[in-house]
């Protein structure tokens, strides 16, 4: 396991080193803060998607909730609600679409690949449905403020990424939620078996990664300056990467968001890097691709 | 119709980590001969047919196959000597056909280079075998579709077809009916016409009046009888199935009985409990006999709401109790201690703290935040009480000792302070030391006004530990004997289906 922690920070650090030879604007105060506010849209979803991981489920379904609750976010900043208001009711929404899917996991006993493989379809249909495929643009100040501003010199944005890091660390230390969520991965019947309601803590589980979907889609609607419903088509990519790399095994029960944070950042220099060396975004697909598939298979090997 | 010595196993050992599990034992084997095995739960019959299969490696002793000795050189090429076990779950492929499991591996084809499947080849083949052994099955078949006892048969097929002259039946009968039951006899004697051997292992020891030429006891380990079936009687196996006087490893106080704590009344579910009725009293251990499969460990999931039940009420401490899932079990005092002590007991790769406090951060939370210090302080304590041999509470559970690994799933419940606990085969894989520490810590949960329930197999420590026991068989309770009222042997034959022996062990 330590083996593993080290593995990601080298592997990390390597890219950088890499990436600062070959390019010479990589290694720049500018870019290097790029890169960590746009790891920031992914990485709140993997924080959510870690809790999700840990309890030996997937949620596909991020990048969809992500538009859905987008352009939802759009059309209440349209209709002037005041900003408060339009985070929580935009949180709420992805949380509620999260429980949807751990009711139907737990309740209804279909796995989760299936379950939120349909709420991806689903929810990117009721976002086009909702739009008509016509983006939702142009925002006030206040709602800004939150993907494309700082707060004392440092981006909102990379803000809110570090207290939903710090939030879900100590959520996973020192709460029940946390620890069954843990113990649920390592063994749900043992779970079951001390009188615990393993369903609850498994939707809170996806209420959590629908949440942070939504805060995703928060940052990157108010960034954008609009709400599109074809925002986010293959964010699930990047989000289950960033847990994978960052540790977190898919078999449940092992993992951290520290090295979700780190695998975050990775993915984000990775994505930064290709840019800069104007790798066609075709490739990047690929080369992502087999990152996530390399990082698990290096799982599978440490548990052997 | 039994001729020469097919096999020869001759002083036959084999040591796990801790336990003696087979000590120079002797089986042999004529051709067309059925020699049965029997022996309580542990006595070491699945440990000789693994080392006949070749799974195991004997520590010492000689395999004869016809005359010739045999190394060891794992289960392939037992079957290519002609050899194969038939294993309580059955290996097949359920949405394959009768045909292609029994060729599974090993399909003819038509051709070299195409290679395409022989369908009329492999169909043909196995109705030949089918005739040959009065089968009646269709080998187009899928499996699936089949009953447990076809299942078998197609299982005993494919042993046929790889040509083998020894099968092994592992209690073939254990999910038959009746009915069923006699078909297979009927098999089995077609088989020993033809000249095929059979080793069967079954706890029904009626079957083997029927069906058996001679019999072979096993008990902890070792050969104490080898006969022929018309020589001994049902009475003489049992005996010698379980004779042994241990009594000093059970330590046992006369603790006061108190008041009833925990009523269940007409307990069902469907398929493995069948109307089970019974009380327990604190102070009292409620010992609950019966052989693996008698539905002892579904009643107690269903008493716990691990399993659905579909009738029957429960009452704790006066209170009746609508037990919907374990959590509503947990709120009214009863915690259990599961069989599979890794698949179900404990999550092995936490620490001894997550796992000791599993069951009651509830309890010692604040608004979702868990109180780690005071539970820091709890923990140790009880890890001191309970002399749980770990390095620190931190310690991964998976490192410790099987015996420590029961000790910290009773610690769970023990923390919560339970009015019931139900222990299912709680020193089951433990050694004996072990074991009696398990026993003391029983008994003090009992002193301090529990009420136990106490599944096991071991016969010796149901009757010694138990105020009372309750014998199931198929899912029913038939018998319930007090302290001292009963010996293993009536145990045993109530176990083992109880209206035969009634007559033959009145009280």
């Amino acid at each position: 396991m330590n083996l593993g922690k080290y593995g990601i920070f080298i592997a990390f650090i390597a890219v950088v080193v890499i990436l600062s030879i070959i390019s010479p604007s990589f290694l720049t105060s500018r870019n290097l803060l790029n890169i960590v506010r746009q790891s920031s849209i992914h990485g709140v979803m993997a924080v959510g998607m870690t809790f999700v991981i840990l309890t030996a489920g997937i949620d596909l379904s991020v990048g969809s909730v992500l538009a859905l609750t987008g352009v939802l976010c759009a059309s209440f900043e349209h209709s002037g609600l005041p900003v408060v208001l339009i985070v929580i009711a935009t949180l709420g929404i992805g949380a509620f679409i999260g429980s949807v899917n751990g009711l139907i996991i737990t309740k209804g006993k279909v796995t989760p690949f299936v379950v939120t493989l349909g709420m991806m379809s689903v929810a990117r249909g009721l976002a086009h449905i909702y739009t008509n495929g016509q983006p939702i643009s142009g925002f006030g100040d206040g709602f800004r403020y939150i993907g494309a501003s700082d707060f004392l010199g440092v981006p909102v944005p990379i803000i809110i990424f570090v207290l939903t890091i710090l939030i879900a660390a100590v959520i996973l230390r020192d709460t029940r939620l946390g620890r069954y969520t843990y113990a649920i991965g390592g063994n749900e019947e043992a779970v079951r078996l001390s009188g615990i309601n393993v369903d609850r803590f498994k939707i809170t589980a996806y209420a959590i990664s629908g949440l942070t979907a939504a805060l995703g889609a928060i940052i990157l609607t108010s960034r954008l300056n609009a709400g599109e419903s074809i925002a986010g088509v293959g964010y699930e990519l990047d989000v289950i990467a960033s847990v994978v790399i960052g540790g977190t095994s898919l078999m449940g029960g092992r993992g951290s968001v520290w090295g979700t944070l780190i695998g975050a950042l990775l993915i984000g220099t990775i994505n930064n890097g290709m840019n800069l060396l104007t790798i066609p975004s075709y490739w990047q697909l690929v080369v992502k691709g087999s990152i996530i598939v390399g990082a698990a298979l290096l799982d599978r090997l440490r548990e052997e | 119709m039994t001729g020469e010595y097919i096999l020869k196993m001759v002083g036959i050992s084999k040591e796990f980590p801790g336990v003696k599990a087979l000590e120079n034992v002797d089986y042999d084997l004529k051709s067309g001969e059925v020699h049965a095995i029997v022996g309580e739960n542990g006595a070491g019959k699945s440990t000789l047919v693994k080392i006949l299969a070749g799974v195991f490696r004997a520590d010492k002793g000689q395999i004869r196959l016809k005359g010739v000795n045999i190394d060891f050189q794992g289960t392939r090429a037992m079957i290519e000597r002609g050899v194969s076990v038939i294993y309580q779950e059955l290996n097949l492929v359920p949405y394959l056909s009768v045909a292609e499991n029994i060729f599974l591996g090993r399909e003819p084809i038509k051709n070299k280079c195409i290679r395409l499947i022989n369908w009329d080849k492999m169909h043909t083949k196995v109705s030949e075998i089918m005739q040959l052994f009065d089968i009646d099955i269709n080998p187009e078949a899928r499996v699936s579709t089949l009953g447990i006892a076809h299942q078998q048969v197609v299982e005993i097929a494919k042993a046929l077809s790889l040509q083998s002259e020894i099968i092994v039946m592992d209690e073939p009968t254990a999910t038959l009916t009746g009915n069923e039951v006699d078909k297979l006899f009927n098999i089995i004697r077609n088989l020993k016409k033809q000249g095929v051997s059979i080793i069967y292992i079954s706890h029904r020891l009626e079957e083997i009046g029927q069906i058996g030429d001679r019999v072979t006891v096993l008990r902890d380990g070792k050969k104490v009888l080898t006969e022929d079936v018309k020589n001994v009687t049902t009475d003489e196996i049992i005996k010698s199935m379980v004779g042994r006087e241990i009594g000093s490893k059970y330590p046992k106080e006369d603790i006061p009985i108190g008041d009833e704590l925990l009523k269940v009344e007409h307990l069902c579910g469907k398929g493995v409990c069948e109307d089970v009725s019974f009380n327990l009293r604190r102070g009292e251990i409620l010992g609950i006999a019966g052989l693996v499969g008698a539905g002892r460990t579904e009643m107690v999931q269903l008493l716990f709401g691990y399993r659905k039940k579909d009738s029957g009420r429960i009452t704790v401490n006066g209170k009746y109790i609508r037990v919907g899932k374990p959590p509503d079990a947990v709120r009214a005092g009863i915690g259990l201690i599961p069989e599979e002590r890794r698949n179900h007991g404990l999550v092995v790769e936490l620490s001894v703290f997550e796992n000791a406090t599993l069951s009651i951060l509830d309890r010692f939370s604040f608004l979702g935040f868990v109180k780690r210090r005071r539970l820091d302080k709890l923990v140790n304590s009880v890890v001191d009480k309970m002399k749980i041999k770990t390095p620190t509470s931190r310690q991964i559970v998976k490192n410790l000792s099987g015996g420590n690994q029961q000790k910290i799933v009773l610690a769970k419940w023990f923390l919560r302070n339970c009015d019931i606990y139900i222990f299912d085969e709680p020193t089951r894989g433990i050694d004996v030391g072990g074991k009696i520490e398990i026993y003391r810590l029983i008994e003090n949960l009992a002193r301090n006004g529990a009420g136990i329930m106490m599944i096991s197999s071991e016969l010796s420590e149901v009757l010694n530990i138990s105020d009372r026991i309750l014998v199931m068989y198929n899912g029913k309770i038939v018998r319930e004997f007090n302290r001292g009222k009963a010996n293993q042997e009536d145990v045993l034959s109530y176990a083992l289906g109880a209206d035969r022996s009634l007559t033959q062990y009145p009280e």
